[in-house]
């Protein structure tokens, strides 16, 4: 579809300038054609090594130790790092809330997730690294889990931090205007229950750190693709006991994504530091995309409870958040910034005075939250957006109506809601009304009546956000009471720097703090500058190359909160202009004119619009780089400016706890039309219509690339995405046959709308959009599935299997019993988030007391035991085995105990094993019963459950059930046939060779 | 994501490869397309200490049609078969199966004797094998055997090939020419394993399903005779049968519909 835009046209206002054109991408030419200089593309130090990370496979458990004999011995290792090295070269992370938390970049005495770093091996190469993590042996002694919300905040729960005493680490409650009263005069009280899913956005370019131990006066340098926030960086220099001038660091000069993401570096720069020192050498880590999936970071999963007292007339009175966030296993920074970014925004769009806010953080044995584009966006708005479908639903009302009604007014602006926000400006009313015209509300309702009519499944959903922008860093203060605020020091801004200098032939170039990932603000930062000099944007060189040595810089730098357009090319713009007046002062002099007639225009400086009295830009700006002697009086020699920039909006939070979160606030309004199939639950998208105020748009192009993008991780959150953990607190989603994302066949062109209402905060009235959709869309189709099936819970991902469900599947018993069933004995398994367990039974020709005998016997017992190597006796009915086990060509050898417990000859016993191995842990108990079958035979009826976690887990979910099955299938045939049964036949299934082998019948 | 350490041979002709297995025995795999061998060397799940390649192995290169069949030999990619202009008159069945297995990329790289060995329960390729009723030849150093899928496929990842044997061809049966055939499956993306396939054929004498992505290996179902009004109970005892699983892309009650819906629509693509 055709985008409808409102830019200017070419030829007339911005006839001369680049600002506000598609340009094209500077960035485009050297990574369309495999020439990007990517982390792992970058030349190394000769002598630099690898580092490989041991990884827990529990997600809960005391460590006990770490034998590193064997991988030390291993010609290739040099060095393995372990947490007692750790502990000496470094401090645990500086933590948001005050707590007796320790967060250390490699686990100590516990570890609280799966996937966290135990060791780090660093070898001559990634590949012998990789072989010296499979000789590490880490002994754990495994706890109780907290996997989800409810089992962490339950009473009974079991603690992830000793010393903290219980998992909600953080409560703070925030009143604004007067909700009770609001609640109390209201028509209708209508409220909500939500869960926003664990899930991320999967750059395709993993972490990647190389680091140098320099010297203890000189300390560390590190090239890495952490992102920033740069407020990081103390952090990391903390960490390390490094004064920060000590910790040099640098981005590689591509970005293979980022959406926040790579903000979860930081831990893995201090920890290949330390590596680096460890080993004596620079080292380089590449985090591979199993180590991505299973433990770089994840977006905040949330429960929410929201209340809106809404009048009869559908006005909104009050709101009310109950916020639970699951922040996994350690609270990591910037975190608990997803409740507080939001904050000052919680009314959304809406005018609406009287607030009610509980925000809880809860820790559970997850991998720790951070930055993932939307940030705190996509959770509040699964709520409020989910409770306005609600409330039309519940008055009667349409949504644009609801929206009309409730909408802050055009001359409202700038506008302060309860919470603090100060939207810069907007026109939300004149947003609707194109997307009701342009985006043919109308033609959707009567394709949605058309479709009803025929009894099929048509849905329609909204959503209207505030997209905030360039994140004022003292909002994390509103975590603290006012006292505690106090005490700290207030805390506030969002500096944004830039520097613009001339070279002695005349030549531009722009530095800035940014760390972009593909953005593209090398193009714009050069269209800035090139219409502040009248010069064209090829001719700018623009370096994002950031070294926290070099560059100017402050703690708000880096790339994200959408803070580029706004802050960081407005600091471009504002540093130019400071050099231009510079010139204009140097030109003026040359052309015998006043500094404020210069115009700089297509490559010279010229005297108003006289086109005689002229100077070529770049001669005039060479000048002064060979004769400093001839400026004009009172202007200082040099061509470099460098700006720096706050927006003072961005006040400290204030005594009511109110706070200005974000600098800018754009508007985004979202309408789908879905058909879902009702065969196959399949959401089918008829029309995705979203429409954008961003303020002034830099580069129209790249603003609808931006677009996209987050369009399209909406709509993976929305349909496939889910990070998932079993009971056990297992990864399960650890590779992208696990962890779906859209791919271009599944996301359809929408059709964009934009409307311009120019920031008058920002220097070039410019706000972000990037990540927009990442807050809308999830919630715009989980309101469309709710329009279409007339559902109240809707469940994020909406996957087909879950939206059938909702639907409702006829599910008619079989016309005649299961054929197999006598195998599994009816056994039920199920994998979906829970233990594998299985019941069922076998018949055996030998008698209970033979085949009980054979479980007692350790000769037998070893060749009982699938793939059982060597059994040693450790104790009464204990043993320890050395046990491979698989299914086809995949198979992992395991140091496993074996146990027997509950004997009661020949009737029954308990069969135990848990075991460690290079692809991860399992434990497995069954009860195994006999009893005398009339043939003289036993039946056998067992009923097990086994856990398997780590790598096996994360990446074989689809199969772990049925390799389950065959093992314990394994198990009973050997068992047979040790107590006396028949020898199998080729060419059988399994269960049928099983079967036979052990008498079975069918 | 490294594989542990391995010796790699590349074989010349068929003997040669199976000469080398004899040698190596479990401790050896082939290389064919390497689509799913090499992810799960990657991920250190399995660690052969010898692969045998035979992607450039001549004699095993070939797409044949002759005496009823189509033979694949264990170098042949999937896209070859795929792109063979009389593959409609062949084995229609295949046409419209090809489309659905994973991407084109991974269809010219990946054979198909590598995906019928490999055996995953969701693989397109061994549920055609096993509706077709076709055949495997497996190949040692001194002998030759023929299984039909059905002896082949023995479970998850599992069949009937021994360790020093080879998966050297694989033949498909030629349609006659009133035979009807129709595939289709649901999986979350394109391309994805599927959650439940089912592929129908029919011809005067019989009408086969079969169903795929659900059991642990393709499971055929065959009738004389299976007039409309019977289908749904046919399909919804066929659905319980197969004893889905949960997993944390579908319900098993969603696989068990999946089964009756796919099912219907594919009897009701061949039906006259």
């Amino acid at each position: 579809m055709t985008a409808l835009q409102d830019f200017a046209s070419p030829e007339t206002a911005h006839a001369r300038t680049h600002v506000g054109r598609p340009a094209i991408r500077i960035e485009d030419t050297s990574i369309l054609v495999g020439r990007g200089q990517y982390g792992d593309d970058a030349a190394l130090k000769p002598g630099t090594l690898h580092a490989a990370v041991l990884r827990s496979p529990h997600a809960h458990a005391r460590l006990l130790g770490i034998d590193t004999a064997a991988a030390m011995a291993l010609p290739g290792v040099r060095a393995v790092l372990t947490g007692e090295d750790v502990r000496v070269w470094s401090r645990p992370f500086v933590v948001g809330v005050k707590q007796a938390m320790e967060h250390w970049s490699l686990a100590m005495d516990k570890v609280r997730y799966v996937g966290e770093p135990v060791a780090v091996v660093i070898a001559e190469s990634r590949y012998l690294a990789e072989d010296g993590i499979d000789l590490l042996v880490a002994r754990y002694d495994t706890l109780p889990v907290a996997v989800e919300i409810e089992q962490a905040m339950a009473p009974q729960a079991v603690v992830l931090h000793d010393a903290v005493g219980s998992n909600i680490v953080n409560e703070r409650t925030f009143c604004y205007g007067d909700p009770d009263a609001a609640f109390e005069q209201a028509d209708h009280c209508v409220s909500l229950t939500v869960k926003y899913p664990r899930n991320s956005c999967t750059p395709i370019e993993g972490a990647v750190v190389v680091a140098e131990y320099l010297s203890a006066e000189e300390g560390y340098d590190v090239a890495s693709n952490f992102m920033g926030p740069f407020s990081l960086h103390t952090v990391m220099a903390l960490a390390l006991q490094v004064p920060g001038t000590h910790l040099r660091h640098r981005n590689f000069r591509d970005s293979g994504g980022s959406f926040g993401v790579k903000q979860a570096v930081f831990p893995y720069v201090v920890l290949m530091c330390l590596a680096a020192r460890k080993a004596g050498a620079p080292v380089k880590w590449v985090e591979d995309r199993l180590e991505h999936l299973t433990a770089a970071t994840s977006a905040t999963g949330r429960l929410t409870t929201i209340q809106a007292a809404v009048r009869a007339d559908g006005r909104i009175l009050a709101l009310s958040y109950d916020q639970v966030d699951d922040c996994g296993g350690y609270l990591r920074a910037p975190e608990p910034a997803t409740f507080y970014r939001m904050h000052g925004c919680l009314t959304g769009a809406y005018d609406v005075p009287n607030l009610r806010v509980r925000n809880r953080i809860v820790l559970t044995n997850k991998m720790p939250t951070g930055l993932v584009r939307g940030f705190g966006g996509p959770q509040v708005y699964f709520a409020l957006e989910r409770l306005m479908q609600r409330i039309a639903v519940t008055l009667g009302l349409d949504l644009p109506t609801l929206y009309r009604r409730n909408f802050i007014g055009r001359d409202a602006f700038p506008y302060r809601a309860a919470a603090g926000a100060l939207l810069d400006s907007g026109d939300y009313h004149a947003a609707l009304e194109k997307i009701e015209i342009h985006g043919g509300l109308a033609e959707l309702y009567a394709r949605r009546d058309a479709a009803r009519a025929q009894g099929r499944l048509y849905g329609i959903g909204f959503a209207a956000i505030v997209e905030p922008s360039i994140s004022n860093m003292g909002y994390i203060t509103a975590v603290l009471p006012k006292e505690a605020r106090a005490k700290a020091g207030p805390k506030n801004g969002a500096i944004a720097t830039a520097t613009v200098a001339i070279d002695p032939l005349g030549g531009v170039s722009v530095v800035v703090a940014s760390a972009p990932a593909g953005q593209g603000h090398r193009t714009v930062c050069a269209q800035v500058v090139a219409d502040v000099f009248g010069l064209s944007p090829e001719q700018i060189v623009v370096n994002v190359d950031f070294d926290t040595q070099k560059d100017a810089w402050s703690v708000a730098a880096g790339n994200y909160s959408s803070r580029f357009a706004g802050a960081v090319a407005g600091a471009v713009h504002l540093a130019a202009e400071k050099l231009r007046g510079k010139l204009a002062v140097i030109a003026a002099q040359a052309l015998a004119c006043e500094p404020a007639e210069v115009v700089f225009r297509d490559g010279r400086a010229q005297v108003g619009e006289d086109a005689q009295r002229v100077t070529p830009f770049a001669r005039m700006a060479a000048g002064p780089h060979w004769a400093p002697g001839l400026l004009p009086p009172g202007v200082a020699p040099g061509l470099r400016e460098t700006a720096f920039w706050s927006p003072p909006q961005l006040t400290p939070p204030d005594e009511q706890d109110r706070v200005n979160t974000s600098a800018a606030y754009g508007f985004v309004m979202d309408v789908c039309a879905i058909e879902i199939d009702r065969d196959t639950g399949r959401i089918h998208i008829d029309r995705y219509v979203t429409a954008h105020d961003a303020g002034r748009i830099l580069n129209p192009a790249l603003a609808d690339g931006q677009i996209r993008g987050a369009f399209a991780q909406g709509l993976g959150a929305a349909l496939m995405e889910e990070f998932r953990y079993g009971e056990d607190g297992s990864f399960q989603s650890g590779t992208f046959a696990d962890y779906l994302v859209p791919t271009t066949c599944e996301v359809p062109e929408p059709l964009i709308l934009h409307q311009e209402t120019p920031s008058p905060f920002t220097p070039l009235g410019a706000k972000g959009l990037g990540e927009g959709n990442n807050m809308s869309t999830p919630v715009c189709m989980a309101n469309a599935v709710a329009d279409a099936l007339n559902a109240c819970e809707v469940v994020l991902p909406l996957t087909p299997s879950r939206v059938m469900t909702m639907i409702g599947m006829d599910d008619p018993a079989p016309s005649r019993p299961l054929q197999g069933a006598s195998a599994a004995g009816g056994g039920k398994a199920s994998g979906a988030g829970k233990a594998l367990s299985a019941a069922g039974e076998v018949r055996l020709s030998a008698p209970p007391q033979a085949v009980f005998d054979v479980m007692l016997d350790p000769q037998a017992l070893a060749r009982v035991i699938p793939g059982c190597n060597a059994l040693q006796r450790i104790g009464d009915n204990r043993y320890r085995a050395d046990v491979t086990v698989g299914v086809g060509m995949i198979k992992a050898r395991y140091a496993a105990e074996v146990a027997l417990s509950d004997l009661d000859p020949p009737h029954g016993l308990r069969l135990s094993g848990s075991g460690l191995s290079s692809v991860g842990s399992a434990k497995g108990s069954g009860m195994v019963r006999l009893e005398a079958a009339a043939d003289g035979g036993t039946l056998l009826r067992y009923d097990y459950e086994a856990e398997v976690s780590g790598k096996v887990a994360a990446v074989g979910g689809r199969m772990l059930d049925g390799a389950a099955r065959i093992v314990l299938g394994q198990l009973f045939e050997q068992l047979g046939r040790q107590a006396g049964g028949q020898p199998a036949s080729a060419g059988l299934s399994w269960w049928r060779r099983l079967l036979r082998r052990l008498g079975g019948r069918q | 994501m490294k594989p542990q350490v391995f010796d790699y041979a590349r074989a010349d002709t068929a003997q040669d490869a199976v000469e080398r297995l004899a040698q190596t025995g479990a401790d050896g795999r082939i290389l064919a397309g390497g689509q799913s061998l090499m992810a799960v060397l990657n991920m250190r799940l399995a660690q052969p200490s010898v692969l045998i390649d035979i992607s450039r192995t001549a004699d095993l290169r070939y797409v044949r049609a002759a005496d009823g069949y189509l033979a694949v030999g264990a170098a042949a990619t999937q896209a070859e078969v795929e792109w063979r202009p009389t593959l409609d008159d062949e084995v229609p069945l295949l046409r419209q199966v090809f489309p659905f297995i994973s991407h084109f990329q991974i269809r010219n790289k990946g054979t198909v004797c590598g995906s019928v060995a490999h055996a995953d329960p969701s693989a397109e390729l061994p549920l055609a094998l096993a509706l077709l009723d076709g055949q495997v030849v497996l190949r040692g150093r001194k002998r030759r055997r023929v299984l039909s899928a059905n002896e082949f496929f023995q479970g998850m990842l599992m069949t009937a090939r021994a360790a020093d044997e080879l998966v050297e061809e694989v033949r498909f049966p030629l349609a006659g020419p009133d035979q009807r055939a129709a595939f289709t499956e649901f999986s979350a993306r394109h391309g994805d394993f599927a959650m439940a396939s089912v592929g129908v054929l029919r011809d005067r004498k019989r009408i086969r399903l079969a169903v795929g992505g659900v059991s642990d290996r393709p499971v055929v179902r065959q009738w004389d005779d299976l007039p409309p009004d019977a289908w749904d109970a046919e399909l919804n005892d066929l659905a319980w049968d197969l004893q889905a699983q949960d997993d944390h892309h579908a319900s098993a009650q969603f696989r068990r519909h999946l089964v009756r819906r796919l099912g219907r629509q594919m009897l009701q693509r061949v039906s006259p």
